[in-house]
């Protein structure tokens, strides 16, 4: 029992994640750990539904990776929240308008990497480009409030858990079912393994990228909505940090960076690490600047232990 | 003419330049000077360097996602403790480049993807950064401020510098014996492992030489704004990218082009400029940098694709 679990690669970023907490109750002497599992909920949500996207992108193979999910994220937050104009009553619709634009980036996105046959990482740096212009273009860097109702909603907790982690939760559930037991998820599994099999094996893998792209700006665009229903408004460099988590929380996950091989587990276990990490050191009174030194040492500590792991076995 | 384009690759970026410049000349005569043409080209020198530095690693087949991160930190150590106390300075800007050579070997060691190890190390420069410098101050060295700064004759600093740059690194990279090497690492490591070359050391020295660049980016960029702050070049780690592509890089095969690279950074300098005299509203600046990068490598993937027809 014990010797399968540790066999899961997503076990490790648990057990990051619990000694993380851990560290922080032994200041704290066990106080406040009910606010403090609130909030890396709260805040871990986020990382993991753009680490989903990622994630399945990454799946895909080598040289697969979406660099415009913070501008999709802006855009589609922008455009939402200007959509619903803090009426009561048009979360639906800011919804709608989230996933329209998440639709519309996705198969951007594949467009120039299908037509154009650009590598993945240039297509979408340079799409990002333009998609963070459409978001200054459209709101002026203005912030426009959420609807109250949709604000109070996504601040809230269901069962005492935050409603923002619950969705992420049912996000991951689905992005799970589709990769380990529909058909879909074995054509991206295998076309992530080996591309010219997969293809010769009859799978259209031209399909199975576009729909993951689409995927991947989908999950972002209704990450960027959450966040700015969250956070009281949209904001130009809101999805900047995503950038690099969205990547972090799938290599913490064990998830292998060569494709073909994905794990909806780890991507939680390594968004709440992230999240305890920097509280963690934030705690032990560490400035901004060691606070950023010691997340990048421990996130390539992990990369590395992960490595020999899979050397010995 | 298509397929003198297709042979040399070189060609279709120097000519993206080339027909930019002339519709920056064209909108706005007055460019077309001593004083004009520096003003355009003048933040070109540290992107330049910053592509040369991205041109290293990935002459061997890895990314570098940190390389902004990394000049921030340049730039803040040269504002800070080199113009204090320059021999102290200068050997922290050696032990960083040390710190990227041994980044190099790591990686090739235990055959960790760049891509996340790279990562990582953005944070490490930038929470670094931060620590030498928690507010945005400091001040450039005054050698290296007059260096930035000097009028040659005939033509201005910063190309003067760029013809340079991209002549030595060219020498460097494609001509020298060691450079030859380096891109055969991307090209085929197994090959060139069997070969009896030190793979390790191989990697080691693209990562170093992109330490070097990087360093030299750090301190231009600071001899030109005069001082630095924690994310001064954060955006350097893609347009560095997008800087080796314009030149006709690729990602794979230690297909990579020095001189190109230099034109590819210039040309992305000279988007940002034109697009401000085209009085284009000021949001859409961005995006039309993507939407040039799109158009240039659209023209390449023509040529290309007719030159595999034409065999």
């Amino acid at each position: 029992m014990v010797k399968t679990l540790l066999g899961r690669s997503w076990i490790w970023s648990w057990i990051a994640a619990a000694a993380a907490f851990g560290l922080i109750m032994l200041l704290t002497q066990g106080r406040g750990a009910e606010e403090l599992a609130y909030a890396a909920l709260s805040f871990g949500a986020f990382a993991a539904i753009v680490g989903l996207g990622q994630m399945m992108v990454i799946t895909l193979g080598p040289g697969n990776v979406d660099l415009s999910i913070p501008a999709t994220m802006t855009l589609a937050a922008t455009l939402a929240l200007k959509g619903m104009g803090s009426d009561p009553g048009t979360s639906l619709l800011g919804l709608a308008i989230a996933i329209g634009v998440g639709c519309g980036a996705g198969l951007a996105n594949f467009a120039l990497i299908y037509l154009l046959r650009l590598p993945p990482i240039i297509a979408t740096l340079a799409a990002s480009l333009i998609y963070q212009s459409l978001a200054i273009w459209s709101n002026r860097g203005l912030r426009i409030k959420p609807p109250a109702d949709l604000a109070d909603f996504a601040t809230g907790r269901t069962i005492g858990i935050p409603n923002v982690a619950l969705i992420a939760l049912v996000l991951s559930v689905v992005v799970w079912i589709v990769l380990e037991r529909s058909v879909f998820g074995r054509w991206l599994l295998g076309s992530g393994q080996n591309l010219r099999a997969a293809r010769l094996a009859g799978i259209p893998t031209q399909l199975v990228r576009a729909v993951t792209y689409t995927s991947v700006a989908v999950l972002a665009a209704v990450a960027g909505y959450l966040l700015a229903s969250f956070s009281g408004g949209a904001s130009l460099n809101m999805g900047q940090e995503y950038l690099l988590s969205s990547i972090a929380v799938v290599v913490i996950g064990g998830t292998s960076i060569a494709g073909g091989n994905s794990n909806v587990p780890g991507i939680w276990g390594a968004s709440l690490f992230l999240f305890l990490v920097v509280s963690m050191l934030n705690s032990y009174g560490l400035g901004a600047g060691v606070r950023m030194l010691l997340t990048g040492l421990i996130i390539i500590g992990i990369v590395i232990a992960a490595s020999t792991r899979r050397g010995r076995a | 003419m298509i397929r003198l384009f297709a042979r040399h690759r070189i060609l279709l970026p120097a000519v993206s330049l080339i027909v930019l410049l002339a519709a920056t000349f064209y909108m706005q005569p007055r460019a077309m000077s001593y004083f004009g043409i520096n003003l355009l080209f003048n933040l070109a020198i540290p992107i330049a360097l910053a592509t040369l530095a991205q041109m290293m690693i990935m002459m061997v087949n890895d990314i570098d996602l940190s390389l902004g991160a990394f000049i921030s930190l340049v730039a803040c150590i040269t504002a800070t403790v080199l113009h204090d106390q320059p021999v102290l300075g200068m050997a922290i800007l050696a032990a960083l480049i040390l710190a990227y050579a041994c980044l190099g070997a790591l990686i090739h060691w235990l055959e960790l993807p760049a891509i996340v190890v790279t990562l990582g190390m953005s944070f490490v420069w930038a929470g670094l950064a931060l620590t030498i410098l928690p507010s945005p101050g400091g001040s450039a060295p005054a050698w290296l401020r007059t260096v930035m700064t000097v009028k040659p004759p005939l033509f201005p600093m910063a190309v003067v510098a760029a013809v340079l740059i991209a002549g030595l690194s060219h020498v460097l990279v494609i001509r020298s014996g060691i450079g030859t090497v380096l891109r055969g690492v991307g090209g085929n490591a197994a090959s060139v492992g069997r070969a009896g070359w030190p793979l390790l050391r191989l990697k080691a020295l693209a990562y170093a030489l992109a330490g070097v660049f990087g360093v030299l980016a750090g301190m231009a960029l600071v001899g030109l704004t005069t001082s630095a702050d924690a994310n001064i070049a954060l955006r350097y780690t893609l347009l560095s990218i997008a800087g080796v592509i314009l030149g006709g890089g690729e990602f794979v095969g230690g297909r990579v082009s020095a001189v190109g690279a230099v034109i590819g950074a210039l040309t992305l300098t000279l988007a940002a400029s034109f697009l401000s005299f085209l009085r284009l509203s000021p949001d859409w600046q961005i995006g039309a940098q993507g939407a040039i990068l799109i158009l240039v490598l659209t023209a390449r993937l023509i040529f290309t694709r007719r030159d595999r027809t034409q065999g």
